[in-house]
C-alpha cells in the first residue's frame, strides 16, 4: 500500500524527506496546486469582489463566486447559496448558535449535543444554554465510539430545540450515521434542527451535505488540504433567510437608513467585511485536488492506515486504543495511550525521530473525562501517508518502550 | 544523534520519581493550596504547603501528567521541605537557570535531584511540563506572603 498521493505534491513534505507527519486531524500539509491557486489570485484577478465597478472587480468577484460554486459541489450541496464561507469550522458552528440559536432558544428548551464533540461543537451550545437558561443534554456515545441512538432518541421531545453532533470523532475516528440521526429527530422532534460537525469528515470521506439531510454542516478548510482561515457553513435556504445575521457592516446590507437597515441576499447577509477570497480559492483547489484523488479512495486509504496501526499497536506490551476496533468503519484517525509512557513523553521521542502526532486532549474534554483518560496521543493519516508512516510510528513506540525499560 | 537530548533526560532518576513520586498526597492542615493546570496538554497539580513562620515545614502534591511534569513536582517538593522562604527562592530562580540551558546552574549540588531534570533546556516544548509545580510554588509563595 503506497500513499494516494504524491509527497512530491506536497512542498513541504518534498522538501523533508524523513518527516512522518501524523496529525493531519489537526491540520493537513497542502499540495503545490493549492499554493499556486492563491498565488494566482493575487497575481492576476486581485481586486476587491463585489465593490467596484470595474473590469478587475468583476474578475475577483467572478473568481470567488466560482470557489464556492466548487466547495458546494465537493460538499453535496446544489444550492451554492447556501454555503456561506467563515473563517473555520469553529465559527460555522458558533454563527448557527449565535444567529438561529439565538433567535429560537428559550428558556426551558433543550439543546442536545453528544459526547463526542470538540469543543467547537460543545461549548457555543453550552454557553447559549446558560445564557438562555435552557436544557443542555449530553448524549453518551456506544461502545464502538458512536453516538448511542436508543440514549439520543429517549432525550429529544417537544422541548428540543437543537440537536449537535459530530459526522466523524476527532479522536476516536468514529462515524456517525448522520441519516439515521436526523430521521430520529425529524420523527421525535421535528421543531429541532440539526448541526453536524463535519471538520473531521469532510477531509477523509465522500460527504453530499443534501443526501445527509441535516440543517446546517460545518467543515474547516485548513484540514481539507485548504488554506488556514478559511471554513464553510452550509445551511438550508428557508433557515438561513429567517435566522438573524451574524456580524454586520459592508457587503452584508441591502440598504441603510439612519435608524435602521435592510439585509443583502444570501450568502452575503452573513458575510460581512472584504471576504477571504484567497482562502475560498485555496480551498476550491483542494476540493479539485481531493476529487482528482477521489474521496472513496481517501476514505479507504485512511481507514486501511489507521488499521494498520492499530494492529501493530495492539502487539505492543501495554498499547491501548481507543474506538472503533481494527479493520471496523472508522475515518483515519487512532487515539491510543502506551503502558506507563505518557502521551506527552511519547510525542517527544516521536519527535525527535521525525514523527508529528498529537497529545493531550484534543480539544475534547468531555470526551476524555468519559473515557478515563487525561490525556491520549493521536495519529492522523491523510493522502499523503504511506505503510512507512505508520512502521515509523511503531518503531518510535518501540524506542518509547525501551528508554522507560532501561531506568 | 538525535535522540541523545531524550537518553540524557529520560534516565533512571527522573522515572524514579516519575513512578514513586515523594510527598505525593494531601496534607491534613496546610496554609495555602494552589491548583494549576496547563490548558494545553491537560497537566495538572494541586499544592498544600504548610508553613512554619517564613519556613515549608511540610509539603504535598497530587496532580497527572507526563514523566516530566510529575518527577518535576516530585523533586521540588523534595527541595523544599523544611527550608526558608530565602532558600526556596533561590533554588526556584536556580532551578529555571538550569532548565533555560545555565551550565553552572546545572552542576550546583544545591539542585540536589533536580539537575535530574537539566535536559529539559534541549526540548523547548517541554518547559511548560517542567515549570508547572515551580508556577504553582510561586503563587503560593505569592499568596502566603500577602
Amino acid at each position: 500500500m503506497s500513499a494516494l498521493a504524491p509527497r512530491a505534491d506536497f512542498p513541504l513534505l518534498a522538501a523533508d524527506p524523513r518527516l512522518v507527519y501524523l496529525d493531519s486531524a489537526a491540520t493537513a500539509q497542502k499540495p503545490r496546486a493549492v499554493l499556486d491557486a492563491i498565488a494566482a489570485f493575487y497575481a492576476h484577478d486581485y481586486a476587491n469582489p463585489h465593490r467596484g465597478a470595474y473590469a478587475l472587480s468583476a474578475r475577483a468577484t467572478a473568481v470567488y463566486r466560482a470557489a464556492r460554486e466548487r466547495v458546494a459541489r465537493f460538499l453535496g450541496a446544489a444550492d451554492a447559496d447556501t454555503l456561506l464561507f467563515t473563517r473555520g469550522c469553529t465559527e460555522s458552528l458558533n454563527l448557527v448558535a449565535g444567529t438561529w440559536g439565538r433567535a429560537n432558544v428559550a428558556a426551558g428548551d433543550r439543546i442536545v449535543v453528544t459526547a463526542a464533540e470538540h469543543h467547537g461543537n460543545f461549548v457555543p451550545w453550552q454557553q447559549l444554554a446558560l445564557e438562555r437558561g435552557a436544557e443542555f443534554r449530553i448524549a453518551p456515545l456506544a461502545a464502538d465510539g458512536t453516538v448511542d441512538r436508543v440514549h439520543l432518541a429517549s432525550l429529544l421531545g417537544p422541548r428540543t430545540k437543537v440537536v449537535a453532533f459530530t459526522h466523524v470523532s476527532n479522536v476516536l475516528g468514529a462515524i456517525n450515521p448522520v441519516e439515521e440521526i436526523v430521521a430520529l429527530v425529524r420523527a421525535a422532534a421535528p421543531q429541532a434542527i440539526t448541526v453536524c460537525d463535519g471538520a473531521q469528515a469532510a477531509p477523509h470521506l465522500p460527504v453530499s451535505v443534501d443526501a445527509l439531510g441535516v440543517d446546517f454542516y460545518g467543515a474547516g478548510g485548513h484540514k481539507m488540504l485548504g488554506p488556514m482561515g478559511v471554513g464553510v457553513l452550509v445551511g438550508r435556504r428557508a433557515l438561513l433567510e429567517a435566522m438573524p445575521p451574524w456580524l454586520t457592516g459592508g457587503d452584508m446590507i441591502e440598504f441603510v437608513h439612519d435608524e435602521r437597515s435592510t439585509w443583502n441576499v444570501i450568502p452575503h447577509k452573513f458575510e460581512a467585511g472584504t471576504p477571504n477570497v484567497e482562502g475560498a480559492v485555496g480551498l476550491a483547489a483542494a476540493c479539485d485536488y481531493l476529487d482528482a484523488l477521489g474521496m472513496a479512495r481517501v476514505h479507504e486509504h485512511g481507514r486501511r492506515l489507521a488499521t494498520l496501526a492499530i494492529e501493530g499497536m495492539l502487539r505492543l506490551p501495554g498499547a491501548r486504543t481507543h474506538g472503533p476496533p481494527a479493520g471496523a468503519e472508522r475515518a483515519g484517525v487512532v487515539s491510543f495511550t502506551l503502558g506507563e509512557v505518557h502521551p506527552h513523553d511519547l510525542s517527544s521521542i516521536l519527535d525527535a525521530k521525525g514523527v508529528c502526532i498529537r497529545a493531550g486532549h484534543h480539544c475534547a474534554q468531555p470526551l476524555m473525562r468519559r473515557l478515563g483518560a487525561g490525556a491520549t496521543a493521536r495519529a492522523s493519516f491523510s493522502v499523503y501517508n504511506d505503510e512507512r508512516d505508520v512502521e515509523a510510528l511503531l518503531a518510535g513506540m518501540r524506542a518509547a518502550l525501551d528508554l522507560f525499560a532501561h531506568a | 544523534m538525535p535522540d541523545d537530548p531524550l537518553n540524557a533526560l529520560y534516565q533512571e532518576l527522573l522515572l524514579d520519581h516519575y513512578r514513586r513520586p515523594r510527598n505525593k498526597g494531601r496534607l491534613p492542615e496546610f496554609d495555602v493550596c494552589v491548583e494549576k493546570k496547563n490548558p494545553l496538554c491537560g497537566d495538572e497539580i494541586t499544592l498544600q504547603i504548610d508553613f512554619d513562620g517564613d519556613r515549608v515545614s511540610d509539603v504535598k502534591f497530587t496532580g497527572q501528567g507526563c514523566a516530566i511534569s510529575q518527577a518535576s513536582a516530585s523533586m521540588m517538593t523534595q527541595a523544599l521541605k523544611g527550608r526558608s522562604r530565602t532558600e526556596v527562592e533561590a533554588i526556584a530562580r536556580r532551578f529555571t537557570e538550569m532548565i533555560h540551558g545555565d551550565d553552572a546552574a546545572a552542576r550546583d549540588a544545591a539542585l540536589g535531584d533536580l539537575r535530574a531534570l537539566a535536559g529539559v533546556a534541549r526540548l523547548p516544548v517541554r518547559l511548560k511540563c517542567a515549570m508547572l509545580a515551580w508556577g504553582a510554588f510561586a503563587e503560593a509563595l505569592a499568596e502566603h506572603g500577602k
